[in-house]
Parts: structure tokens; C-alpha cells; sequence
């Protein structure tokens, strides 16, 4: 396993393989099919201070080689986490990260707050680019100086390492990436969905509720890989790739761009053996290739 | 507790312009799946369509180490499980849900399906039948738009005699929409408020079900549909609006007590 173990801002993974932000629910629904201990790490659903109802349905469509989702963070809220879905985890040796989100910076802050607490929380995943709420998410991250006031304030109020989970729907993603990491973010993590549109041709309507939605799944993968290797031009932070992982060559193809580590999201809800088996076929790749910690391969892509 | 397999195909057959019934191997699931249970199938290898298709159980056979599904052609995916070839594995998860509560003690079931409905309440029909009631007790009310969509009316004929077959253009069996033959069925000299209707088919239907249900003051539980990703309860994409709030369709469902279900929405 030394191949592919790491350590990416102060947490000790054993492989770079975690599972994506609301592919995964707290990690206790998948365990029936994963053993969580074989993941790099577990990235818990979205949370907020209250809890939310989400968005009304229907909240998937599938579309070509993707999916388009409205979920609209449905939570419990960070009480219920801490008391009913953080404790299933304890029994597990695989870092948990928590992702996170607020409808202010102030929101965002009291989270990292209650959650800085936490001995079983290794990490925070700010997400400041979900499409489908009305307020928070998208626009913090549309806006360069909005992105940095966040990200200090969340690295303010915490000691954990601070991941921030970019948006692909801005016109220069490098530019943000450098605001977050300015602003003390120890991990730049990306993309979130694509926000897109469906519509039923019988019907005229659209095919989500909440009208529009966030694209994952293979489609999004090469606008994932490219994004990848924009902001590791223009950070020095480690960044975790995102999107549309669904092989152990795809993860490799986010390495080769410039990512130190990957998240399987939609993969998930395909196969649920995804994360574990995509972890073997990295090794596999790497045995094959004669290389001897996937290390040697983040940002070597050669043009 | 479900699990993801590759099932062998021992049959595939037509059954009806657009409708097959496939016969998977699977000794787990063959001996774990309770009526009104599905399972998630992936379609494809490839990355098109995506997503699994949630199907329901028709029919076990433990002992054979069998179960069988019953689809319509809606779409790419099912289109091209219909493909398939017996001898071919399958990637089925399942089994998934929560599926019909039986209560023991009511003395009749009332089974009413419309279209693709038929496809969980066979099972249902067979278990009611292997367990606790009286063929006698058991009605069976099949309702579909026209002769050639009526499927599984045999496999019901061998549990009871109580099978009433219906087509909204009346080509086949009685004439009119299957809540209207519910409401026949439903006379007070014959079926009292002790009995339970379990319902699978189209949502205006179960509406219909639902609404005669409550004014009868009948127990009746739906079985619901929705666009699901992971079949789990881990996306939450299938939700459904309920009294009590968003309920998941694959978790919390897909069987319902058809007074939780806000129909209006």
C-alpha cells in the first residue's frame, strides 16, 4: 500500500481515493457495500447550521453519460450530524472530512466553529459552489473577493486543514483558486457540478423541479481534468480532482493534470464498489508501469 | 441487508409488444426479497445511459435460486436490457426498500394493479397466498388501457378465482379505468373495512385507489415510483412530498400508506 499512500495537509491517507461530497450519505448508508476502511477518505454530505427540507422534486434527470441533480443540500442540520451520523463513523480508521454550507460567511464560521470541536473531523470542505440554492453557495465563488473573505473567515475560526470545493461555472477558475489560497485554504478541491438544464419535449417543461441543476458523471470529466491543470498552474497548494471519475485511468489522468488526490461522486451511484475497485486499478497501473508511488505522476503531464 | 451480484439470465421472453420478463439467477436475492422490494439494474457496461433501473420483484423461487422481473421498454436503458441474451450476467443491487406491510390479521387483500403495476403485486399475490389467506379472500383487480397490455393474468388465475381484468377502451374484460371495477368490488355485503388494498400502477391511479381507500376508511398501501440515481439512500434525487415531509422513495419507500402521499403535488 505504500504506493499509494499520502499525506495532504497534516491528514494521513492511505490511498488519494476519497468519496465525493452527497455520493456517499454520511458514510454509514454505503458501509452495507464498501468497507469504508479501504477509502483514502470519507467526505460527508453537505451540512448546514438548521436543517433543510431541500428542493422540490422531481431533483434527477439522467443525461448523456451524466446526471443533472437539484437536491438542494437536504440536511438534518449539524445538530443531528454531531449526534446521530458523526458517532457510525468512530468505528473507522479512514479519515472523515466534513463538507460544509452556509447562506453567509457568518453561517459558515459558526459551522467551522461547532465543528473544530470535533476530535473525529480531520477535515473541512467548504462548498461555496453548490448551484441549486438560492442563496450562499454560487455566490461566494463567482466572486473573487467574496471567495477570500470566506476562506478567511473559515481559516480563522479552525486549526483543521480547509478544503475549499471550487465552482466550474466561473469565467477564470485560476483566479479564485489563487483568492482561496491567499486567503489560507490548505486544499484547493475541484469542480463541483455544472449547472445545466433539461427539458421534456412532450411536456415543455423542465425535467427538475427547482427547474435548473448541477451536471456530474463522465460528461463533465474533461472539463474537470482541464480545470485541474489550470489551477495547478497557478497555486502551490495540493488540489483534489473531481469529476466524472469512474476508472482507476481517470483518476490517473487527474494525477498526470495535477491532482494530488481524487473524489468518486456520481461513480457511486453506479457501482458502489466504484471507490474500492478504482483504488485497485491504480495500483494495478502503477505496477504496470513500473512506477513506485503515484507521487511521480501529479502534474506530469507533458505538452 | 441488499448486495450487489452479476446475475446469470436463465430466460428472457416477450410477453407483450413493449413488455419481457427475465429470469435472473440469484441465490441471495431469490431467498431475500419480500413483495414490494426492487432491485437496481444496470442497463449498460458502458456510460449511456448511466444510471441503474429500479425494477420490481415479480416473482421468487428459492428453492430454484431464481427471481424474475417484469419490464415495459420506456427507454434507453430498459431497451437495452431487453437485448440481453440468456447465459449474459447481469449487475443487479438489490434487494432495496421497504416492501408491502402484510398485516396478519385482516382477513382480505384487495390487489389492484394498473399497467406495469402487476410486475410487484404477483409476488405479493404468491406470498399472501403461501402464507395467510384463503384464495377466497384474496381480489385481484388488473386494469390496463387495452387487451394487449394485460400481462400476468394467467400466474394470478392460479392463486384465486377473484381476478377482474379491465381495459379503459374495453376490449378485454370489464370497461373503465380499474378504481371504477375497486368500487364495484368494494360492496359492503362482501368486503368490509377490515380488509387492506395494496396498489402499484400510474399515480393517477393510485389516486383514485387512494382516494376510495380513505373514504371507505380501508388500509391501503401504494407502491411509488420516482427518477432514482442510487437506489440506497444516499442521493436523495428520488424523493417524493409525504405528511411527512420529503420521504425517499428507494429507503423510505417505494411501498407508502397511501394516507402519507400529498397527491396534489
Amino acid at each position: 500500500m505504500d504506493k499509494l499512500a499520502i499525506e495532504l495537509c497534516g491528514i494521513k491517507l492511505k490511498n488519494p481515493v476519497m468519496v465525493a461530497s452527497g455520493t456517499f450519505g454520511h458514510g454509514e448508508e454505503a458501509a452495507k457495500f464498501v468497507d469504508l476502511d479501504k477509502l483514502g477518505a470519507i467526505i460527508t454530505k453537505t451540512i448546514t447550521l438548521e436543517p433543510r427540507q431541500g428542493n422540490k422534486p422531481p431533483r434527477i434527470c439522467e443525461t448523456a453519460s451524466g446526471m443533472l441533480n437539484s437536491i438542494g443540500l437536504q440536511n438534518k442540520g449539524v445538530k443531528d450530524f454531531l449526534e446521530n451520523r458523526l458517532p457510525t463513523l468512530a468505528k473507522y480508521k479512514t479519515p472523515v472530512i466534513v463538507n460544509i454550507a452556509g447562506e453567509s460567511a457568518k453561517e459558515f464560521e459558526e459551522l467551522t466553529k461547532i465543528l473544530n470541536k470535533e476530535p473525529l473531523v480531520k477535515g473541512i470542505e467548504v462548498n461555496i459552489s453548490c448551484p441549486n440554492v438560492s442563496k450562499g453557495g454560487m455566490l461566494f465563488c463567482f466572486d473573487p473577493r467574496a471567495t477570500r473573505e470566506l476562506v478567511a473567515t473559515v481559516r480563522k475560526a479552525t486549526s483543521l486543514p480547509v478544503i475549499v470545493k471550487l465552482s466550474p461555472n466561473v469565467t477564470d477558475i485560476a483566479l479564485i483558486a489563487k483568492e482561496a489560497e491567499n486567503a489560507g485554504a490548505d486544499v484547493i478541491s475541484l469542480i463541483n457540478t455544472l449547472w445545466g438544464m433539461a427539458i421534456d419535449t412532450n411536456t415543455h417543461k423542465p425535467k427538475l423541479g427547482n427547474i435548473t441543476g448541477g451536471l456530474s458523471g463522465p460528461a463533465i470529466k474533461p472539463i474537470a481534468i482541464r480545470m485541474v491543470w489550470q489551477v495547478a498552474q497557478a497555486v502551490k497548494i495540493p488540489i483534489i480532482g473531481v469529476g466524472g471519475i469512474m476508472t482507476g485511468a481517470d483518476a490517473i489522468e487527474f494525477f498526470l493534470a495535477g491532482a494530488s488526490a481524487v473524489q468518486v461522486g456520481t461513480a457511486n451511484f453506479v457501482d458502489t464498489q466504484a471507490p474500492v475497485r478504482i483504488v485497485e486499478e491504480i495500483k494495478e497501473y502503477l505496477d504496470s508501469h513500473n512506477i513506485s508511488h503515484y507521487k511521480e505522476l501529479v502534474g506530469k503531464v507533458t505538452a | 441487508m441488499p448486495i450487489q451480484e452479476k446475475c446469470r439470465i436463465l430466460d428472457h421472453q416477450k410477453v407483450a409488444p413493449f413488455h419481457f420478463k427475465i429470469t435472473l439467477v440469484s441465490k441471495y436475492i431469490s431467498s431475500h426479497a419480500e413483495p414490494g422490494q426492487f432491485v437496481n439494474v444496470r442497463c449498460s457496461q458502458d456510460y449511456d445511459p448511466l444510471l441503474r433501473r429500479p425494477l420490481g420483484v415479480h416473482n421468487v423461487n428459492p428453492e430454484e435460486e431464481i427471481f424474475e422481473l417484469l419490464y415495459e421498454i420506456v427507454g434507453k436503458g430498459t431497451e437495452l436490457l431487453s437485448k440481453h441474451q440468456v447465459g449474459q450476467e447481469i449487475d443487479i443491487l438489490g434487494p432495496l426498500g421497504n416492501g408491502f406491510d402484510i398485516n396478519k390479521d385482516k382477513k382480505v387483500a384487495i390487489l389492484v394493479a394498473g399497467g406495469m403495476g402487476v410486475a410487484p403485486l404477483l409476488y405479493l399475490a404468491k406470498f399472501l397466498r403461501s402464507t395467510i389467506h384463503d384464495p377466497r379472500s384474496i381480489h385481484i383487480l388488473i386494469g390496463t388501457k387495452t387487451k394487449e397490455l394485460i400481462l400476468a393474468e394467467k400466474e394470478f388465475k392460479t392463486l384465486t378465482d377473484n381476478v377482474i381484468v379491465s381495459t379503459d377502451d374495453g376490449s378485454y374484460g370489464k370497461k373503465g379505468f380499474v378504481s371504477d371495477v375497486l368500487l364495484e368490488t368494494l360492496d359492503p355485503r362482501t368486503i368490509d373495512a377490515s380488509a387492506t388494498i395494496y396498489a402499484c400502477g400510474p399515480k393517477p391511479m393510485l389516486k383514485a385507489i387512494a382516494e376510495i381507500a380513505f373514504q371507505k376508511k380501508i388500509d391501503c398501501q401504494v407502491s411509488m415510483e420516482a427518477r432514482m440515481a442510487c437506489g440506497i439512500g444516499t442521493c436523495l434525487g428520488c424523493v417524493i412530498n409525504t405528511t411527512k415531509g420529503y420521504q425517499k422513495v428507494c429507503d423510505d419507500g417505494p411501498v407508502f400508506d397511501a394516507k402519507e402521499i400529498v397527491w396534489t403535488s
